[in-house]
């Protein structure tokens, strides 16, 4: 036995007081830490892909669409661009690299994107089994594909319009894999990656096919011996200095769209970082609750043990070992409930990424202690002291003499 | 072994005390006997210190109580006085043993065995994992006899221990009290105004 014991049993003596105090805490750790989590890591997520990408070239929409369809892949295209209009810009002196991607099409969910060699080494792919493509139609799978869907290298897959599982088939548009990629934790893990050349090759037959009178007015514009699209380019500058002056240049001066990554998606979590401020203040309120009720606790279990508090004293423990034993029931209390709240708020990692799995493919599991969370540590330890100050003090200065005689 | 000489204490100076000396030898019991109102309660936690006098001296094992700092009288308690209460009082979260073990932890002491014994010796070794709120009230006073004597005291200070007791079961708490002391090598001061008692003991004074 000890004061350390004697905390624990004192609490598991009044289970339910103990619990509201408990679960309150739990919760409002839980969300700040699950808020914390989900930042972070939709945020190392996007920056992961971001990397190597200044502007994003596409139809003419809304930016931040072109954004998430053509670098997140989690959105539609805003349209396609002519492949020779591309072409123009990538030739201009400020560009860097450039890398054309297209895309249209899916295999179970899981898009289909045409794109150039260079594709890969942006995102550090590296093909785990098998080769990289050589011929059209030869395609290079992303771990994500193949661990759900179960694919081996030398499987054909027959791909659908549109970037949905519902879209109606090609028969034509069969691909084989002749690559697995390794896990990159970057966009391509849930990509089927061809080359330009499919995705023209089914288009080709497939435009000609059911849609001759739409496209026959397109055709009429565009250049005779070259009609071929792209859906969006991605494009490093030479200069960062670039990135203020080439955009508004594409955007004034053709009909194509120049969208800035870096600058969508930090408006991007502006926007939802509003949502995410009011609700870490609502979990904060709920800790400062959570405070206070256990601090009722206390001073209300102070004053129906007082005797006991009495006897212990006569049985020769000191003023500051009763102090002690309160504080440590309250720390006691809020340490479990930091703990608690962490699990708490990883299962939510968990169930948020499961859900964003189904419908984005996106995998967020990593359940690392951020720093955030070592002072919601210390911020639960500040309300256990703090709350558990007064009837601590009370104890201390209690007058044993007094309480026996009234008994 | 108890000496107290002049002994003065005043609550708020309201209600005010003067009590008269008192010289125990050691191997000696005492019955300090008295009305109600004349500060019997006051006087055993003077003995206790729990309290402090405001004059006078009191001296228990060579040492003056009245010139301890609060710290070295918890300190001092803990080595050598047992106290029994009037009403029973335990830590409610605990089990008969574990309130034994808090005891012992208190004093840096750890002996599992000595609880045993004291259990069996009081009849109530079948109730040691029963938590102290299912007990009887005759059990309950034997766990805080228990309580008083797990330590070793030199000294046990009992308060009205028989005041609500009927003859029969007074005279067997008192006897229990005595053979407790005398099992354990300690000297018994037992503070009421239960006459019955007198025939018990050689040495009383009176309030």
């Amino acid at each position: 036995m000890n004061i350390f014991k004697l905390s624990i049993k004192n609490i598991f003596n009044k289970p339910l007081s103990s619990s509201i105090s408990l679960a309150l805490l739990v919760l409002g750790v839980g969300i700040i830490s699950l808020l914390l989590q989900l930042n972070t890591l939709i945020k190392d997520q996007m920056d992961n892909n971001l990397r190597g990408i200044d502007m994003v070239v596409g139809a003419k929409g809304s930016p931040l669409q072109l954004i998430l369809s053509s670098v997140y892949h989690i959105d539609s295209p805003t349209g396609n661009i002519s492949l020779a209009e591309a072409e123009t810009i990538s030739n201009n002196r400020m560009v860097g690299s450039s890398i054309k991607i297209l895309y249209g099409d899916n295999y179970k969910g899981f898009r289909i994107v045409g794109a150039e060699k260079k594709f890969i080494e942006l995102y550090k792919g590296v093909i785990k089994e098998g080769k990289d493509w050589d011929n059209p139609y030869e395609v290079l799978v992303g771990s994500k594909v193949y661990e759900k869907l179960k694919i081996n290298l030398g499987d054909e897959l027959i791909s659908s319009h549109g970037l949905r599982e519902t879209g109606q088939s090609h028969d034509e548009g069969t691909f084989k894999v002749v690559g697995l990629l390794k896990p990159s934790n970057s966009v391509i893990d849930q990509l089927i990656i061809t080359s330009p050349q499919s995705v023209w090759d089914i288009h080709e037959t497939h435009d000609h096919d059911e849609h001759e009178n739409e496209h026959e007015h397109e055709h009429e514009n565009e250049n005779e011996h070259d009609n071929r699209e792209i859906t969006a380019m991605l494009i490093k500058f030479k200069s960062p200095m670039n990135i203020i002056q080439f955009p508004r240049q594409i955007n004034e001066n053709t009909n194509l769209q120049a969208a800035v990554p870096s600058y969508e998606i930090s408006r991007l979590f502006k926007l939802f970082g509003f949502g995410i401020e009011t609700l870490s203040y609502l979990a904060y309120l709920i800790i400062i609750v959570s405070g206070f009720s256990l601090f009722i606790n206390l001073f209300n279990s102070m004053r129906e043990r007082k005797y006991e508090m009495a006897l212990i004293r006569t049985l020769g423990a000191s003023r500051f070992q009763l102090s002690t034993m309160i504080i440590f029931e309250s720390l006691v209390l809020t340490i479990s409930g930091f703990i608690l709240g962490l699990l708490f708020s990883r299962f939510g990692v968990m169930f948020v990424s499961s859900l964003m799995e189904e419908s984005i493919n996106y995998n967020l599991n990593s359940l690392k202690i951020l720093n955030e969370e070592y002072w919601l540590l210390g911020l639960s330890v500040l309300i256990g002291v703090v709350s558990s100050l007064i009837p601590a003090i009370q104890v201390y200065k209690m007058n044993i003499s007094k309480i026996l005689a009234d008994a | 072994m108890l000496k107290t000489k002049e002994v003065e204490f005043n609550y708020d100076n309201q209600m005010f005390f003067k009590f008269q000396n008192i010289d125990l030898n050691s191997n000696e019991n005492l019955l300090i006997i008295g009305e109600s109102g004349v500060g019997k309660t006051t006087l055993m936690h003077l003995l206790a210190g729990l309290l402090k006098s405001n004059s006078g001296s009191i001296k228990l094992f060579d040492k003056e109580l009245n010139q301890m700092s609060s710290y070295q009288l918890d300190s001092f308690r803990k080595n050598n006085i047992g106290i029994v209460f009037q009403r029973p009082h335990f830590v409610n979260s605990l089990t008969v043993k574990e309130n034994l073990q808090l005891a012992q932890y208190i004093a840096n002491k750890n002996d599992n065995t000595r609880i045993e014994s004291i259990l069996k010796n009081l009849n109530i070794f079948e109730k040691s994992n029963k938590k102290t709120n299912q007990l009887s009230q005759g059990e309950k006073q034997r766990v805080s006899i228990a309580l008083a004597i797990v330590n070793s005291p030199k000294l046990i200070l009992a308060d009205e221990p028989t005041s609500s007791l009927d003859d029969n079961n007074c005279s067997k708490v008192i006897k229990l009290l005595k053979k407790q002391a005398t099992d354990f090598g300690a000297q018994l001061i037992v503070i009421t105004h239960d006459s019955r008692l007198k025939k018990h003991f050689k040495k009383s004074i009176e309030l």
